[in-house]
C-alpha cells in the first residue's frame, strides 16, 4: 500500500488491542510491520518513540497530516524484527538499545555495535531473557576519519565540569572538528526493569528521578498515562497547578541555561545575574510547594501540594523581580556583540535534518520545526490558555537562545493567566482501581516532547514502562551541530543543546 | 552613550550583594561522622582552602542543579575558600553524586585513584549514600562507598545548597583543624 494513506488508514489492517488510550494501539504481524517500515519510505510519519518487551517490539507514531498517534506494536517471538532504522535514522540508537536491553535483533539495521551496554551488567538483555556474560571481549569500534594531520580528542566520560558523564569522541584537523561521536549509556540505571512490578505510587518516584531537570514533566506524563489506563481524571484544579509547575520549571531551567551558555562563551557575568535570578525561582517553588525543583510533587490522580493564598501573592512579587530582571539580561545580551560574535554562526543544524529526527524543543524550534505538545496533541488546561510557540530558521547557538527567551515570556504569560484562572477545589483524586489497563502521554518539557507509556495490572502495578527522552533525537543532532566548527566551541554548542544524558541512557 | 555593560554593573553594585549573610554553621552530623572516619588518618594541613572534582556516578542531574546553585552569587561557596577544578589532579574532594551505576564503576575508580592523597570523599545524596530508590537495579553497583571509601554523606533529594555548604563546612573545619 503506497501513496497517501493515513497512519490510522493503515493500521486498520491490524489487530486493535482493547484497553489502550486514549490513543489506538495496533497489533501488527511481521509482514504487516514490514510493510509499514516500507510505507514510512514514502509517508511523512513521525516516530515519537520505540521500546521493546522481552517478545515484542512497540513504536509511537504520529501521522504529521493529520495529528494521529497510535501505537504500533510487533510480536516477535523468534527474537528479530525488521528495523525501523533502515528508513527512519532517529530510531537507530533506540533498536541499538532495544537490542542490548531486551535482545530483540534489529534485522537489516547497519550499526549493529550496542548502545547501553558497556559490558558491565553482569547480564546480556536484563529485560528480556538474561543471560550471563560467557567471557567474551567486549570491544566498542568508534567510527573513523582520515586524512593528512588528523587527530583524535577524547572527552569524558568524567567531564571538567559540573555536567553528567559521557564520552565524546573528536577527530580533529588543527582546531577544527571533522567528526564528533558520541558514546552514552554511562548513567544507565535500568529504571525500566526498576518499576516493573512496584506500585503506581513508588514508580511515581522513580519516574520523576529519570531527569532530575524534567522532574514535573515525567511526573506529569507517568501520572498523565496512568491516569488513562485507569480512566481517571484529576481535578480542575490540580490539572491548572500542574501546568503552572511546568512553566516554573520551563523557566528556572531556561534562564539557568541561557546565563551557562554566555558563561561559556567567556561572558561569566551573565551566569551570575541568571543564577540568582533562577534562585529566587526556587525559593518561591520551596515556599509554595515545599520542594526547590517540585520533585514528587505531580502524582497520578493529582498534585501532592496546593498553592496558599499567600503563596499566589508571593508568585506573583517574585515574578516581577524576575521578570525585570530576566528582561534586563535579555538587553544586555542583545547589546554585545563580542558575545553575539560568538553565538550568531555557531554550531549550525539545518532544517532538514531537524525534521529527519523529529527533534523537538528549542532544538526543533530554532531550526523551523514548530512542534509543541501542549499544542500538538496538546492536554489540559492549555487547551484555554493563550500562548506562542516561538520559532526560527538559522538552527545556531543565538537562534536556540533566542527561542529560549522567547519561551521563558510566553511562560510568564502563561503564568499570568493560570494565577488568574486558578480554579478552587480539591486537588487529588483517590486512584480508584477499575481493571487493567495501559496508556500513554505526551507532555512538553522545557528540553521537548516527555513521552510515558505505562501498562498497569488489576492490583494497581506497574507491569511495563517506557519513558522516552527529547533527548534521544537532539543528541544525534549535536554531532551535526559542531561539524566544521572549532574544538572550543564544542561548549557552546553542547549547552546550547542541553541534552539530557540521565533521560536518555536511564 | 553609556555602553549597557556598564549599566548592568552599576545597576549591580548599587544593589548590593545578592549574598546570604554569614554562613550555615557545619553540619553537626556530618561533624561526627567526619570525625569517626578521619579519626586515625592523617589530617592535611590545608589551611582553610579545598578544591573539589565532581563526579557524577549516576545521578539523576538533580544534584548537579544544587552543586551549580552553591555556585551562584547567593551561596558564593568560593568565599569559604572552596571551589571547583576541573581535574582529579588537582582536587582534594571528590564530590560524588549519584547511586553508581555499573558503567561508571570503573571512571569513579580512576578518577579517585588520580586524585593525590590526602584526599576525602563527599557521597552527596540519597542515591550516594546506598542507591537510593535506584538500589536494586542490575545496572547500578549501589552507594559510592561499593566503590570508593567515603568520608562525609550529604543527605537530601537533593540536598538543598544549604545543607551543601553546610557539609562542606563541615570537612573544611575537620581537615583544617590543628
Amino acid at each position: 500500500m503506497m501513496g497517501n494513506v493515513t497512519l490510522l488508514e493503515f493500521l486498520s489492517g491490524g489487530r486493535e488491542v482493547p484497553g489502550h488510550k486514549p490513543w489506538p494501539r495496533y497489533q501488527l504481524d511481521a509482514r504487516g510491520w514490514r510493510a509499514l517500515v516500507e510505507q514510512m519510505t514514502v509517508s511523512n510519519w513521525e516516530v515519537l518513540a520505540e521500546w521493546g518487551e522481552p517478545a515484542e517490539v512497540h513504536v509511537l507514531l504520529r501521522g504529521e497530516d493529520s495529528g494521529a498517534i497510535a501505537v504500533v506494536s510487533h510480536p516477535c517471538p523468534d527474537g528479530k524484527f525488521f528495523a525501523l532504522g533502515r528508513v527512519r535514522p532517529s530510531a537507530i540508537r533506540l533498536e541499538r538499545a532495544i537490542r542490548d536491553l531486551w535482545g530483540l535483533v534489529p534485522e537489516g539495521l547497519e550499526d549493529q555495535r550496542p548502545w547501553l551496554d558497556h559490558g558491565r551488567w553482569g547480564v546480556r538483555h536484563p529485560l528480556g531473557k538474561p543471560r550471563q556474560y560467557d567471557g567474551e571481549p567486549y570491544t566498542y569500534r568508534f567510527l573513523t576519519a582520515e586524512g593528512d594531520g588528523l587527530h583524535q580528542i577524547p572527552v569524558g566520560p568524567v567531564h571538567a565540569g559540573v555536567i553528567e558523564p559521557g564520552h565524546f569522541r573528536f577527530h580533529c584537523q588543527g582546531e577544527t572538528v571533522v567528526r564528533l561521536e558520541e558514546r552514552l549509556g554511562y548513567v544507565h540505571k535500568g529504571i525500566a526493569g526498576l518499576v516493573a512490578g512496584r506500585p503506581v505510587a513508588d514508580a511515581a518516584r522513580i519516574v520523576a528521578r529519570v531527569s532530575g531537570d524534567s522532574t514535573v514533566a515525567y511526573s506529569l506524563a507517568f501520572a498523565r498515562a496512568v491516569e488513562a489506563a485507569l480512566g481517571i481524571e484529576p481535578p480542575p484544579r490540580a490539572v491548572w497547578l500542574r501546568a503552572l509547575m511546568a512553566e516554573f520549571e520551563r523557566i528556572a531551567n531556561h534562564v539557568f541555561d541561557i546565563g551557562a551558555i554566555c558563561n561559556d562563551a567567556a561572558f561569566a557575568i551573565m551566569l551570575g545575574h541568571m543564577g540568582a535570578l533562577r534562585e529566587k525561582l526556587l525559593r518561591g517553588n520551596d515556599l509554595c510547594f515545599g520542594h526547590r525543583l517540585l520533585m514528587d510533587r505531580v502524582v497520578p490522580g493529582g498534585v501532592a501540594a496546593d498553592l496558599s493564598e499567600a503563596g499566589r501573592e508571593a508568585l506573583g512579587h517574585m515574578l516581577y523581580g524576575v521578570r525585570k530582571g530576566f528582561e534586563q539580561a535579555v538587553a544586555l545580551y542583545d547589546s554585545t556583540p563580542s558575545l553575539l560574535d560568538r553565538t550568531t554562526g555557531t554550531g549550525v543544524v539545518g532544517g532538514a535534518l531537524v525534521h529527519r529526527f523529529g527533534a523537538g524543543g528549542f532544538v526543533g524550534r530554532a531550526s523551523s520545526r514548530g512542534h509543541d505538545a501542549r499544542r500538538l496533541p496538546g492536554y489540559p488546561p492549555y487547551d484555554e490558555l493563550d500562548f506562542e510557540v516561538p520559532v526560527m530558521a538559522e538552527g545556531d547557538v543565538h537562534a536556540r537562545i533566542m527561542v529560549r527567551v522567547a519561551e521563558v515570556r510566553a511562560s510568564f504569560k502563561l503564568i499570568d493567566q493560570i494565577l488568574a484562572q486558578l480554579p478552587d477545589g480539591p486537588v487529588l483524586a483517590p486512584l480508584m482501581l477499575r481493571g487493567a489497563g495501559e496508556g500513554v502521554a505526551a507532555v512538553e518539557s522545557f528540553r521537548g516532547e516527555v513521552i510515558v507509556w505505562v501498562r498497569v495490572s488489576e492490583a494497581g502495578k506497574v507491569v511495563r514502562l517506557h519513558a522516552h527522552d527529547p533527548s534521544w533525537f537532539q543528541w544525534p543532532l549535536l554531532e551535526a551541530a559542531i561539524d566544521g566548527n572549532i574544538v572550543a566551541d564544542f561548549p557552546l554548542c553542547n549547552k546550547s543543546f542541553n541534552c539530557s544524558y540521565s533521560g536518555h541512557d536511564q | 552613550m553609556i555602553p549597557p555593560i556598564a549599566k548592568f554593573l552599576a545597576r549591580h553594585l548599587l544593589k548590593g550583594p545578592y549574598t546570604m549573610r554569614g554562613a550555615p554553621d557545619p553540619d553537626a552530623d556530618g561533624l561526627l561522622e567526619l570525625a569517626e572516619a578521619l579519626g586515625q588518618r592523617a589530617r592535611g594541613r590545608l589551611g582553610r582552602s579545598l578544591a573539589i572534582r565532581e563526579v557524577d556516578a549516576g545521578s539523576c542531574n538533580g544534584c548537579e542543579l544544587e552543586i551549580h546553585a552553591v555556585n551562584n552569587p547567593v551561596y558564593d561557596l568560593e568565599r569559604f575558600g572552596i571551589k571547583f577544578t576541573a581535574s582529579p589532579r588537582h582536587a582534594d574532594v571528590l564530590l560524588v553524586t549519584g547511586p553508581v551505576t555499573w558503567n561508571m564503576a570503573e571512571a569513579l575508580m580512576r578518577t579517585y585513584e588520580a586524585t593525590p592523597a590526602p584526599k576525602w570523599v563527599v557521597a552527596m545524596g540519597d542515591c550516594a549514600r546506598d542507591g537510593g530508590c535506584f538500589a536494586g537495579s542490575y545496572a547500578v553497583a549501589g552507594g559510592v562507598s561499593a566503590i570508593i571509601p567515603v568520608d562525609l554523606h550529604i543527605k537530601g533529594c537533593p540536598p538543598p545548597p544549604r545543607d551543601i555548604l553546610a557539609g562542606l563546612l563541615a570537612l573544611l573545619e575537620t581537615v583544617s583543624a590543628r
